[in-house]
C-alpha cells in the first residue's frame, strides 16, 4: 500500500506547492499570451521581450503555444484556459484565426481586451495587432539593394507564396519602393518557392540562367534566402547582392561568408514588449494604437554583433 | 513489496488487488485527487466553463484512445490513429466543401475512410504478416502525406456547410438543460465509449479481441479465423478515428491537412495510465476514458496554475511512469 500512500502525498505536496504559486501572482495584474510557437528560437526572443516589459510595468505575464505550427486544436485549447484564468488582458498570435473567433467572441463578452501579435485576426475584436511592419521592412531592402548594385541594373525577387499575408507584403514592399524611387532597376521577375530550400534554389537557379546581366536577388523569407545563397553558389555567380529576410544559423553564415550581403531581421523581443505594454494599456482602458510596428532592421556583416542587433538574431 | 507479505494479509485491499478494478480504481482515484488539488490550488479552476473546456479538450483524444484501445487489446498497436484522423477530417472537407455534398454524407464519408483505412492496416497485418508498429507507422505517413495532396496542403472550411459546427460545439444537452451546455463533442465521446464497452464485453468481436491479445496461437488452432476478426478491430478502430476527424474538424471548422502527428502517443498514453496492458489480452473503455480525463485535467490544471510549459511537459511524462509503474506493481502482486 505504500506506493498509494506515496501517490498521494506527492499530489497533495504538489497541489500545496501551486497554491503557494497562484496566491503569490494575485496581487500583480495578469497578461495571458498564446503565441504560434514555443520552442523556435524567434518565439523565444517574443517571450523574451514580454518578460522585460512584464517587469518593467510590474505584471505578471505567462507565454505559452503549441509544440508546433500545426497544432491549432492545441493552441485553441490553451486559449480557453487563459480564459477561465481570468486575465486582465490576453495577447494572441492566431494560427488559423478562423478558428479561434468563437472564443474570442466569449473574451470579448467577458470584457477581456484581445491584442493580436506577429500578424493580425480576421475580425475587430482585437484591440491592437502588434507586428512587423513587412511593407517598410522590405521597402528598406529595396533601398539596401538599390545601394549595393549602384542604383541600376537589373534584379529578381524570390518569395515564399502569393497567399499569405507576409508574403504578399514583403514582394508589395519592395516592387513599390523600387518603382517609386529607383527608375533605372527593374525587378526581372517574382517567383514563389514555398519557403522551401531546394525548390528556391532551382529557382534561383533558372533566373540566373535566363538573366545573365542580374545583379541582385531579394529572398524574402528564411527559406526562400537560404534557396537564394546556395543557387548562386551552385551557379558560381557570387557577384550577385543577395538580400535575405529574418536570421538563422545558415543565413547568419552565408553573411559571414559574403555569400548575402545583408538582411532585414524582424524584432520579435519588440513583438513581445509591445504586445504586453499594449495588453496592460487596454486592461486599464487607456486607448491603444490599433497597429503597432514593433520596428525591423537591416544587418550584415558589419553590424551583426552589435548588440542591439544580436539581440533580435536567431540561430 | 513481494506477493510473500502481500498473501497473509487478505483483507479488502487485497482482494481489490486481485481483481482487475484495482487499477481503474487507482486511476479514478488519481482523477478525484487532481480536480480535489487543482481546485484548491485555483479558485478558477473549478467553474463550470472550465469543466467545459476540459472535457472538450478530452473529446478528440478520449475518441481517438478509444480506437487505440480496441488494437492494443489484440497485443497490436496503431499509430496511425493521429493521420488518419486527419485524412478523415480532409476528406469530409472534400465531400462537404469542394464537392457540396449534404451534411450525412460528408459524415458518412469520413467514418467509411477511416473503416477503410483500418481495413487496409489490418490487412497489412494480418495477410501479410508486417508487424502492427511497422504497418501502421507506414500509414501513418502515408496518411500525413495524403492528406496533405488531396487538401493541396491548404485548410478547408467548413462555412457553406452551416450545421457542420454543431457536430462539436452545438449542445443537445444544453438545448434541453440551459444550466449544463455541455457540447455534443463531450456527448459522442461517451457515446462512443460505451459503444466500444458493448462491443468489448458483449459481442463475439470482443470476446476474440481479448483472445487475441491472450494467445492467438490457441485462438488460431481452436479453428477461428484470427485474420479476419484481427482486420475487422482495425477497420473498427479506423472507423472510430473517422469520428475523431469529424470531431476536430467541426470543432477548428476546417480540416488542417498538417495536423496529426503526435497525436497517436497522446491516445496511446491514456490507454496506457487507464491500465490497459501494452502487452495485450487486458484492458478496459472505462479505465482509457479516465486516462484521457487525467490527461486533459492536468494539462488544464498546471496551465490554470500558470506552471511553466517545460514543466507541464515533464510532469505529464512522470505521471505516465507513475501510472504504469503502479500497473506494473499490481501484477507483481496477482502473479
Amino acid at each position: 500500500m505504500f506506493t498509494r500512500r506515496l501517490f498521494l502525498g506527492a499530489i497533495s505536496a504538489a497541489a500545496l506547492l501551486a497554491s503557494g504559486f497562484s496566491a503569490a501572482a494575485q496581487d500583480k495584474m495578469y497578461i495571458a499570451l498564446i503565441s504560434k510557437g514555443f520552442q523556435h528560437q524567434f518565439w523565444q526572443a517574443v517571450k523574451a521581450g514580454a518578460d522585460k516589459a512584464a517587469a518593467e510595468l510590474g505584471v505578471e505575464v505567462t507565454f505559452e503555444g503549441p509544440d508546433n505550427e500545426t497544432m491549432v486544436d492545441r493552441q485553441i485549447d490553451m486559449l480557453s484556459a487563459a480564459l477561465a484564468k481570468k486575465p486582465a488582458a490576453i495577447g494572441f498570435a492566431a494560427l488559423d484565426s478562423q478558428a479561434a473567433i468563437p472564443l474570442l467572441k466569449q473574451a470579448d463578452e467577458a470584457g477581456i481586451p484581445i491584442i493580436a501579435f506577429d500578424s493580425g485576426v480576421d475580425s475587430d475584436i482585437p484591440k491592437a495587432t502588434a507586428a512587423t511592419d513587412n511593407l517598410a521592412a522590405a521597402a528598406l531592402a529595396a533601398d539596401k539593394m538599390a545601394e549595393l548594385i549602384g542604383g541600376s541594373g537589373k534584379v529578381a525577387v524570390v518569395a515564399h507564396d502569393q497567399t499569405s499575408r507576409t508574403g504578399i507584403d514583403r514582394v508589395e514592399g519592395f516592387q513599390k519602393q523600387v518603382e517609386e524611387k529607383y527608375p533605372d532597376i527593374e525587378i526581372v521577375t517574382v517567383q514563389y518557392g514555398g519557403g522551401d530550400h531546394l525548390k528556391s534554389t532551382e529557382i534561383t537557379k533558372s533566373i540566373l540562367q535566363a538573366n545573365p546581366d542580374l545583379k541582385g536577388i531579394f529572398g524574402a523569407n528564411e527559406g526562400s534566402a537560404i534557396g537564394v545563397v546556395n543557387g548562386v553558389r551552385e551557379m558560381n555567380r557570387t557577384d550577385v547582392v543577395v538580400i535575405g529576410y529574418d536570421s538563422g544559423a545558415q543565413q547568419k553564415q552565408a553573411i559571414k561568408d559574403g555569400l548575402m550581403a545583408g538582411a532585414i531581421t524582424q524584432n520579435p523581443v519588440g513583438i513581445g514588449y509591445e504586445t504586453v505594454k499594449a495588453a496592460v494599456a487596454a486592461a486599464k482602458g487607456e486607448p491603444v494604437q490599433k497597429e503597432i510596428d514593433t520596428g525591423f532592421y537591416y544587418y550584415d556583416k558589419n553590424n551583426m554583433d552589435d548588440p542591439e542587433i544580436a539581440a533580435v538574431l536567431y540561430d | 513489496m513481494s506477493t510473500a507479505e502481500a498473501a497473509p494479509r487478505p483483507g479488502l485491499a487485497a482482494r481489490l488487488f486481485a481483481t482487475g478494478a484495482h487499477q481503474r480504481l487507482l486511476a479514478f482515484a488519481s482523477l478525484i485527487i487532481l480536480l480535489v488539488g487543482f481546485s484548491l490550488a485555483s479558485p478558477n479552476f473549478m467553474q463550470m466553463s472550465n469543466i467545459i473546456a476540459i472535457l472538450q479538450a478530452t473529446s478528440v483524444n478520449g475518441v481517438l484512445a478509444v480506437a487505440a484501445t480496441l488494437v492494443i487489446i489484440t497485443g497490436g498497436i496503431d499509430l496511425s490513429v493521429g493521420t488518419l484522423m486527419t485524412f478523415c477530417a480532409v476528406i469530409a472537407g472534400v465531400v462537404l466543401t469542394y464537392w457540396g455534398m449534404p451534411l450525412p454524407l460528408g459524415i458518412l464519408a469520413a467514418i467509411a475512410a477511416g473503416a477503410l483505412c483500418g481495413l487496409t492496416s489490418g490487412t497489412f497485418i494480418a495477410k501479410m504478416k508486417i508487424p502492427p508498429f511497422i504497418a501502421t507507422l507506414g500509414m501513418m505517413l502515408m496518411l500525413k502525406g495524403l492528406s496533405l495532396v488531396i487538401s493541396g496542403t491548404r485548410p478547408i472550411y467548413f462555412n457553406d456547410t452551416p450545421g457542420f459546427t454543431e457536430i462539436a460545439s452545438g449542445s443537445l444537452i444544453g438545448a434541453a438543460i440551459p444550466a449544463l451546455p455541455i457540447p455534443n463533442g463531450v456527448l459522442i465521446l461517451f457515446l462512443v465509449a460505451i459503444g466500444a464497452s458493448y462491443i468489448l464485453g458483449r459481442t463475439v468481436l470482443g470476446r476474440y479481441t481479448f483472445a487475441l491479445g491472450s494467445n492467438e496461437e490457441a485462438v488460431r488452432l481452436s479453428g477461428v479465423n484470427v485474420d479476419a476478426w484481427k482486420m475487422a478491430v482495425y477497420a473498427l478502430a479506423g472507423g472510430i478515428c473517422g469520428i475523431a476527424g469529424l470531431l476536430i474538424a467541426s470543432r477548428l471548422n476546417s480540416a488542417q491537412p498538417a495536423l496529426g502527428l503526435g497525436y497517436e502517443l497522446e491516445a496511446i498514453a491514456a490507454v496506457v495510465i487507464g491500465g490497459t496492458s501494452l502487452a495485450g489480452g487486458r484492458g478496459t473503455i472505462l479505465g482509457t476514458l479516465i486516462g484521457a480525463l487525467i490527461m486533459s485535467v492536468l494539462t488544464n490544471g498546471l496551465r490554470i496554475l500558470s506552471v511553466t510549459q517545460e514543466w507541464q511537459t515533464v510532469v505529464t511524462g512522470a505521471i505516465i511512469i507513475l501510472a504504469v509503474y503502479i500497473d506494473m506493481m499490481r501484477r507483481r502482486r496477482t502473479v
